[in-house]
C-alpha cells in the first residue's frame, strides 16, 4: 500500500473511533448528568458529588482491573468478542433510534427523565427521612457507574485491537469536558441535545465497526483493509435511513 | 438487594434489550464461526455477516412496527 493509501487506512479506522467514542459518551454523560442534577436538586450538593465520586472511582477500578487483562487475550478472540459485544450495542441503539425517528415509539425526553428522577427521590426521601441522603447518593453512583460502563465498554470496543485506546479515550473525555461544561453553566438538564440523531448515528457507526472486527477475528479479508469501516458504516446508515422512511411511509397510508 | 437487582439488570440491559434481536445477532456470527469452521471461502464469512445483521436488523424493525400496530389485547 502506497503511503497515502495507509494514511488514508489510518484515518479510516482512527476517525470513527474517535468519532463514534465522542457520540455515544456525549449521550451518556448527558443521561448522567440528568439524574445527578436531579439528585443535587433534591438533596444537596453532597450526595450527588459524593455518589459521582464514588462511581468514578469504581469505574477506575474496573479499569486499572480489567483493561491490562485485555492485552493477554489472544488478537483473533479479541476481534470476535468485541465484535459481538458492538453488534449487540451498536444494532439495539439502531434499532431504537429508528423506531424513534419513525415515532414508533416515544423519543427520549432529558426533561422528562429529570422531571421523573426528581419526583421519584421526592417520594422516596419522604418516605426514609433517615436515609434519604444515602439514597440519593447512590442513586447519583448507580447512574455514574452505568452510564460510565457504557462509555469504558465503547472506548474499549472501538479502541483495542488497533492501538487506538488513547484516541478514543480522548473522544470520550473531550465529551464529558463538554457536558460538564454546559452543564456547569447551564444548571439544567441538557434537553437540547439531539439524542435520537446521536443514537443513530452511534448505533449506525457501532455496528459497522461490529461486522469489521468480528469478520477480522474470524479471518475475512475485507476488500480495501480498514477502509472496509467507512464502507460498512455507510451501509448501516443506509439501511437505517431506509428503514426509517418506509416505516414513516406506512404510518400515512395508515392515517390516510 | 432489590437496588442490586436492579442495578444488574440495567448492566444486562446494556446489551440485550429485545432478547429476540441479542439472539438473532448471536446465531448471524455462529453462523460465520461454522463457515469459517468448514474453510469457506473468508469473503463469503464476510457478506454471511454483513448480509445477516441487515436482514436482521430489518426484520427486528418490522415486526417492532407490526407488534405496535396491533390494537392491545383486552
Amino acid at each position: 500500500m502506497s503511503l497515502i493509501g495507509a494514511e488514508m487506512s489510518n484515518w479510516a479506522t482512527v476517525a470513527p473511533a474517535i468519532t463514534s467514542a465522542f457520540l455515544a459518551s456525549l449521550v451518556e454523560v448527558v443521561e448522567a448528568f440528568t439524574i445527578v442534577l436531579a439528585v443535587a436538586s433534591v438533596r444537596g450538593a453532597r450526595p450527588a458529588v459524593g455518589g459521582t465520586l464514588a462511581g468514578l472511582a469504581v469505574l477506575a477500578l474496573i479499569i486499572l482491573v480489567f483493561g491490562p487483562a485485555v492485552d493477554r487475550i489472544p488478537l483473533f478472540l479479541l476481534q470476535i468478542g468485541v465484535g459481538v459485544l458492538l453488534l449487540l450495542f451498536g444494532m439495539r441503539w439502531l434499532r431504537k433510534a429508528v423506531l424513534r425517528a419513525a415515532g414508533i415509539i416515544a423519543l427520549h425526553d432529558e426533561e422528562a427523565a429529570y422531571r421523573a428522577e426528581t419526583a421519584q427521590l421526592q417520594e422516596e426521601t419522604r418516605r426514609q427521612q433517615t436515609r434519604a441522603d444515602w439514597f440519593a447518593g447512590l442513586t447519583a453512583f448507580k447512574a455514574v457507574v452505568v452510564e460510565g460502563l457504557e462509555v469504558v465498554f465503547i472506548v474499549i470496543a472501538v479502541g483495542a485491537g488497533r492501538g487506538l485506546l488513547v484516541p478514543a479515550s480522548l473522544g470520550a473525555l473531550a465529551a464529558c469536558v463538554l457536558v460538564l461544561g454546559c452543564g456547569a453553566l447551564l444548571h439544567r438538564p441538557l434537553a437540547r441535545v439531539p439524542e435520537n440523531a446521536l443514537k443513530f448515528g452511534v448505533g449506525v457507526m457501532l455496528s459497522g465497526f461490529g461486522v469489521f472486527w468480528t469478520g477480522e477475528g474470524l479471518g475475512v479479508p475485507w476488500p480495501g483493509e480498514d477502509l472496509a469501516v467507512p464502507v460498512l458504516v455507510a451501509i448501516f446508515l443506509a439501511l437505517g435511513l431506509g428503514l426509517v422512511a418506509v416505516l414513516r411511509s406506512r404510518a400515512v397510508e395508515l392515517v390516510r | 438487594m432489590n437496588a442490586l437487582r436492579q442495578f444488574f439488570a440495567e448492566l444486562l440491559g446494556l446489551f440485550v434489550e429485545d432478547g429476540s434481536l441479542a439472539l438473532a445477532i448471536l446465531a448471524v456470527v455462529a453462523g460465520g464461526v461454522v463457515l469459517a469452521a468448514a474453510a469457506a471461502p473468508p469473503l463469503l464469512v464476510g457478506l454471511l455477516l454483513l448480509g445477516g445483521c441487515l436482514a436482521v436488523l430489518t426484520e427486528n424493525v418490522m415486526r417492532s412496527r407490526r407488534n405496535a400496530a396491533q390494537p392491545p389485547r383486552p
